[in-house]
């Protein structure tokens, strides 16, 4: 853990006070948002994503799997985490831990719950073979605000992404023996096409110290932060999934702000992404 | 996750003959557990949670001391046998960031500064899982602690509001939660209504969200009632020392 000074606490309370933020900022905006895709050919899809100094790189990897005994006839998706040594000295190699979790399944929520990809589409033979998505996320440079910059690089990656007809096509083809429908697919689907999606909500992240409220926090500000507070909106200004965190507590007009700063920067967040993705 | 079942009729009924705005059943015991410095068995409508609390003590390993305050281990765990299909036991994602927003929620209102070094271990064990898990074992970890005597500034409750078939409804059951279009659990310090912990997923609009916000406070206020209540009726009874 790190002791932020007693001093820096000091003066970034004082400039709040002023209505100001160490960067210059106004308490409602966003950093420079920098979106890159397809940066690595290995993975179906990719994101770099850069929200200020932060830094991170999001891989999508595609596979044929078995479906959930629950889901015969849909899709799978997994999202981690990881918190690399590389991104800060307070991170440690290893096993994720709690924060690198919570990080995930933050991430994981936003796309699984506002169902961002068409898990429906991605049946093969029900109860026997469908696609399975991997997000992994990786932090490579870390000042503040992961929530915002992971999904943002998560969202990103999806959109870059297409199902790999052509990489798996011995597979697919042993496939279709056993199954017809498999068979049909494949005419129907004869090369690469992109991961079936919806619109997506976007994430946006406020915290709270000495009773101010901003967004998109720098590490400093997230170091000194009482209590956090993630809001995804999608297109239409509802809310997909939230997420408090911290030991501080927020009033219910302190959250109907944050929601409302939330949607406002969606609409901006939600421009740059299309704009990267060529939509 | 499409369903055909009607999860709410044209009465305005759901599926358990609960109206919009009524909570399940909750029970709760104080106190029953002998080795816990506090213990909290309660029940919430199919929900079946326990509860014990240890501390303050010494913190280890001595790296998670704070020379400030104490810090709060909750550990949300649930029981192999508390669902449908067996459940791995040990902690996973989901119960490790549980344990983490519940422990935060705790923080807010332990007055942690009095225990530098400490750590107040919260267990929760899942016994029965019905939908709502994490509110009703938040809400039996704030009876737990104080029935321990740790020193509070207020009793946390949680409990959560949602929106099935369009409409929205206080503390969802097994069905709404699976086939539910918005779950918002969240947790307050009942004095001030401060929110000590808030998720969501699904999808609100803005007003529908309000509108479960406060419903859901309102349903915490509820649940704090009988909180309080049981645990006047264990210290009550308890024989007055002279």
């Amino acid at each position: 853990m790190t002791i932020t000074p007693a001093i820096k606490r000091d003066y970034l309370s004082k400039l709040a006070e002023q209505g100001k933020r160490a960067d210059g900022r106004t308490f409602n905006e966003f950093r420079k948002i920098e979106i890159e895709t397809g940066l690595i050919p290995k993975a179906e899809g990719s994101a770099r994503v850069k929200i200020g100094n932060t830094q991170v790189v999001a891989g999508i990897k595609i596979l044929i799997g078995t479906p959930y005994p629950d889901t015969p006839e849909s899709g799978a998706m997994t999202t981690a985490a990881e918190l690399i040594p590389m991104a800060s000295p307070d991170f440690e190699a290893g096993p994720p831990r709690e924060n690198a979790i919570e990080l995930a399944r933050v991430v994981d929520r936003g796309i699984r719950e506002s169902k961002i990809i068409e898990v429906d589409k991605l049946c093969l033979e029900p109860g026997e073979a469908i696609w399975m998505v991997f997000i992994d996320i990786h932090i490579i440079d870390f000042d503040g605000n992961l929530f915002d910059t992971s999904s943002l690089a998560a969202l990103a990656a999806l959109h870059n992404a297409v199902i790999p007809i052509e990489r798996l096509r011995p597979d697919l083809e042993k496939l279709q023996e056993k199954f017809p429908s498999v068979k049909k697919y494949l005419e129907e689907h004869p090369t690469d096409y992109p991961l079936p999606l919806q619109e997506p909500p976007i994430s946006c992240t406020s915290v709270k110290y000495n009773n101010v409220i901003m967004i998109d926090p720098a590490l400093d500000e997230e170091e000194i932060a009482e209590a956090r507070l993630t809001v995804a909106t999608d297109k239409n200004g509802d809310i997909r999934a939230m997420q408090k965190g911290l030991n501080g507590s927020f009033t219910v007009e302190e959250i109907k702000k944050i929601i409302k700063a939330s949607i406002d920067n969606g609409v901006k967040i939600r421009e740059e992404l299309y704009k990267s993705v060529g939509k | 996750m499409e369903s055909d079942i009607k999860l709410i009729d044209d009465n305005g009924k759901r599926l358990d003959g609960r109206a919009p705005d009524e909570l399940r059943k909750i029970k709760i015991e104080v106190g029953v557990l002998h080795r816990a410095e506090g213990s909290c068995y309660l029940e919430w409508g199919g929900n079946k949670v326990m509860v014990a609390v240890y501390g303050p003590k010494e913190a280890l390993p001595r790296h998670t001391q704070n020379p400030l305050r104490a810090i709060v281990n909750a550990r949300y765990n649930m029981a192999a046998f508390s669902v449908d299909d067996r459940k791995r036991p040990g902690p996973d994602r989901r119960s490790r960031e549980i344990s983490k927003v519940i422990s935060e929620a705790l923080e807010k209102v332990i007055l942690l500064e009095k225990f530098p070094r400490a750590s107040i271990d919260v267990n929760i064990e899942v016994l029965n899982a019905e939908a709502g898990t994490r509110c009703a074992g938040l809400t039996a970890a704030g009876v737990a602690l104080a029935d321990a005597g740790i020193p509070l500034k207020d009793i946390p409750v949680s409990c959560a509001a949602g929106k099935i078939d369009g409409h929205v409804v206080l503390d969802l059951g097994k069905e709404e939660d699976n086939f539910g279009d918005a779950d918002l659990p969240i947790a307050i310090s009942p004095r001030t209504n401060e929110i000590l912990l808030l998720q969501m997923d699904g999808h609100l609009t803005v007003e529908e969200f309000d509108k479960a916000l406060e419903m859901a406070i309102n349903g915490c206020h509820i649940a704090s009632d009988i909180q309080k209540k049981a645990i006047m009726d264990k210290y009550q009874s308890a024989p007055e020392v002279k």
